[in-house]
């Protein structure tokens, strides 16, 4: 039986603004409706933290020796962790930024969410830069300019420096977007909260918002800005962070497709991660209407876009190897891909990365939240993979056959990874709990504007495929 | 006719009228703004376009002050970079000249979007007096509404064409749910 075409309609079933708050508020003011999914996932960010922490102290205890890397290899799973980290946070300044420019309303009921991912991947990418100087404490004096007695100052010619820069200004400038869009919500759930102490506490942090015309006028307009800020920014942040690699000498760390091509891999991962969390939440809390198969369609469709994007990254890797008559670039090709060590690990991502992606070319597999999820473990998994074979293989093998070294990673690289996908589910199943996971306001907002655009309900009931009018 | 005055301690803060959808808030503001009255204020759950031109508001300080405060960011980031870098720690890297611009870019750029970022925030919070725990629109009855499913219009004691009893009859004559003196 061939599928019916999905129709564009964002909001499903029979919703009013009282339906839509009582959706999305009653996660928070009905502490009931979080059963053993929650626990299961905090639990397991919990034990994930636990082995974070226990990572870090025999870090610090004993220093960056428990790791893996080693000269050449000074950099190897915790760059790669930080790259990957960061990427995945992308999709959220993606969504709610560049969308909200490109005027794409469907962003309104994922925007929360995705902004929340972006600071805690932040959050998790900064960790490992940090630990990889060993003492991080007294790496404060290369990493951030204030005159210090010793009359040093950082080296700003430096991608690594360019870095410290690009990462702190994105996450005060994702955390400012992200607050200042919690506030109107806020306000919602003073005013819903039937338990004293709930009251009080949103209202402190909601600042005492009355929804008064005035500070709408003046909020539309900071939002707005800090939109068209944040969308140079985040196309700036993977941009420097690639320049950690295009402009360096090393084979394989000196490809200038690197920019827009580690651009795209991050929204494709950061896309990935937003599915791979959103799937689950819409089903076990009942939000089906409000992230409707609609949106899951559009995400599969932009990481499938962004996946081709990032093929095609792939292809002029080889093809600049190839056509700078370098023997060195071109034995580090070969090396990565064919007869390395680590030739598998090249194999697995262009599995995750390119194959498995087009699938999302086939309606049924965009619809199919089963297959959507698998497609989006796989992205995660190869956005991984390519930043292994990036990083440490590019340094394995280098100018000097006798420098080789092979890399390994020990327990405890695999330990803090591990960790900090812990630590970010922690902060996920907290999310949900205490904060609204979908934007009230501009749900509310989306629902008038609809209503408006068509005076005659044109919301199904339900959320099955229906015909469209196209 | 004259209002209360702006000190007065005691007087009520104004007449607030509830509505049900924002179309009418819409055209109770319109309505409004041709009676005069310049003192007022809508209370919305969500932004509601043309509100700002029915009541008559204008403003765009926001975008200026974000504006400056890109300036200063550009300003402090590059000249950070380059005192350090050639004049108080001039280091030679690769032969590359003390005052390497290129590299000084993506730096100045990073500071320019914190330091915009920073305004528009605090700037917008700043300018609508936020965080304000108590305001006297907050004594309307039902207001709690107001960040669900409900529209006020608020015309102020302050205002000079304000008059309890004609003031009340203009609103009520409006269709709201309910009109109430709200004291301050």
């Amino acid at each position: 039986m061939a599928l019916q075409p999905l129709n564009d309609v964002m909001i499903t079933g029979d919703q009013n603004n009282r339906s839509l708050d009582d959706a999305i508020a009653s996660l928070i003011l009905n502490q009931r409706r979080h059963q053993k999914g929650w626990w299961m996932l905090f639990l397991f960010g919990v034990l994930g933290t636990c082995l974070m922490g226990v990572s870090i102290m025999w870090l610090l205890y004993q220093g960056i020796g428990i790791w893996g890397n080693n000269v050449p290899t000074a950099w190897a799973f915790d760059i790669v962790n930080f790259v990957w980290w960061i990427g995945i946070g992308h999709a959220g300044t993606l969504i709610s930024a560049i969308l909200l420019l490109l005027r794409q309303q469907w962003r309104n009921s994922i925007n929360r969410f995705a902004e929340a991912m972006t600071i805690f991947a932040v959050m998790c990418a900064g960790l490992f830069p940090l630990l990889h100087t060993g003492r991080p404490w007294v790496a404060l004096f290369w990493l951030f300019p204030y005159p210090n007695i010793m009359a040093l100052w950082p080296q700003f010619r430096s991608p690594l420096m360019w870095d410290v820069f690009a990462v702190s200004t994105y996450f005060t400038v994702s955390l400012l977007f992200w607050i200042i869009g919690l506030i109107p919500d806020f306000a919602v759930l003073r005013d819903k909260a039937t338990k004293p102490i709930t009251r009080v506490i949103f209202g402190i942090v909601s600042l005492g918002w009355r929804g008064s015309n005035q500070h709408w006028h003046r909020y539309e307009q900071a939002y707005l800005l800090l939109a068209g800020l944040s969308t140079p920014l985040v196309l700036s942040v993977h941009t420097i962070v690639s320049y950690d690699f295009a402009s360096s000498i090393v084979p394989g760390w000196n490809v200038t497709v690197f920019p827009p091509y580690f651009v795209a891999g991050a929204v494709f991962a950061g896309f990935a991660m937003v599915l791979t969390f959103a799937l689950p939440v819409r089903s076990f809390y009942k939000l089906k209407d409000l992230i409707t198969d609609r949106h899951v369609d559009w995400m599969a469709k932009i990481t499938l876009a962004t996946g081709l994007i990032v093929a095609y990254g792939y292809m002029l890797e080889i093809f600049f190897a190839w056509y700078s008559a370098n023997p060195y670039e071109w034995d580090m090709a070969n090396n990565r891909r064919y007869h390395g060590p680590y030739a598998w690990a090249y194999v697995m991502l262009i599995v995750c990365n390119i194959v498995a992606p087009q699938f999302f070319w086939i309606p049924w597999c965009r619809r199919n939240v089963i297959t959507v999820f698998i497609i989006c473990q796989l992205v995660s998994l190869g956005m991984w993979l390519e930043r292994f074979v990036i990083i440490p293989m590019s340094l394995t093998a280098n100018y000097l056959p006798s420098a080789n070294r092979m890399y390994y990673p020990t327990f405890w690289d695999f330990g803090m990874f591990l960790g900090t996908i812990g630590f970010f589910c922690t902060l996920m199943a907290l999310f949900i709990r205490f904060l609204p996971v979908i934007n009230i306001f501009e749900m509310k907002d989306l629902l008038y504007k609809i209503k408006t655009a068509h005076p005659t309900p044109a919301i199904e009931p339900g959320h099955e495929p229906v015909g469209s009018e196209a | 006719m004259s209002g209360h005055a702006a000190s007065d301690p005691v007087g009520p803060y104004g007449l607030v009228a509830e509505f049900e959808s924002p179309q009418e808030l819409l055209e109770a503001a319109e309505k409004a703004k041709l009676a005069g009255y310049k003192k007022m204020d809508a209370y919305s759950p969500f932004p509601i376009h043309g509100l700002s031109d029915a009541i008559g508001f204008r403003d765009a300080k926001v975008p200026f002050m974000v504006f400056l405060g890109g300036l200063t960011g550009v300003a402090c980031g590059f000249t950070l970079i380059w005192y350090t870098a050639t004049i108080d720690y001039p280091l030679n890297v690769g032969g590359k000249p003390f005052n390497s611009l290129p590299s000084y870019i993506p730096i100045s750029f990073e500071c320019t979007v914190l330091f915009s970022a920073l305004t528009a925030v605090f700037g917008m919070l700043a300018l609508n007096k936020l965080p304000k725990p108590y305001h006297a629109i907050f004594n309307t009855p039902g207001f709690e509404r107001c960040s669900q499913d409900r529209f006020f219009l608020a015309i102020e004691a302050e205002d000079p064409v304000y008059d309890s009893q004609v003031t009340r009859d203009f609103l009520a004559a409006l269709h709201p749910v309910a009109v109430n003196e709200v004291e301050k």
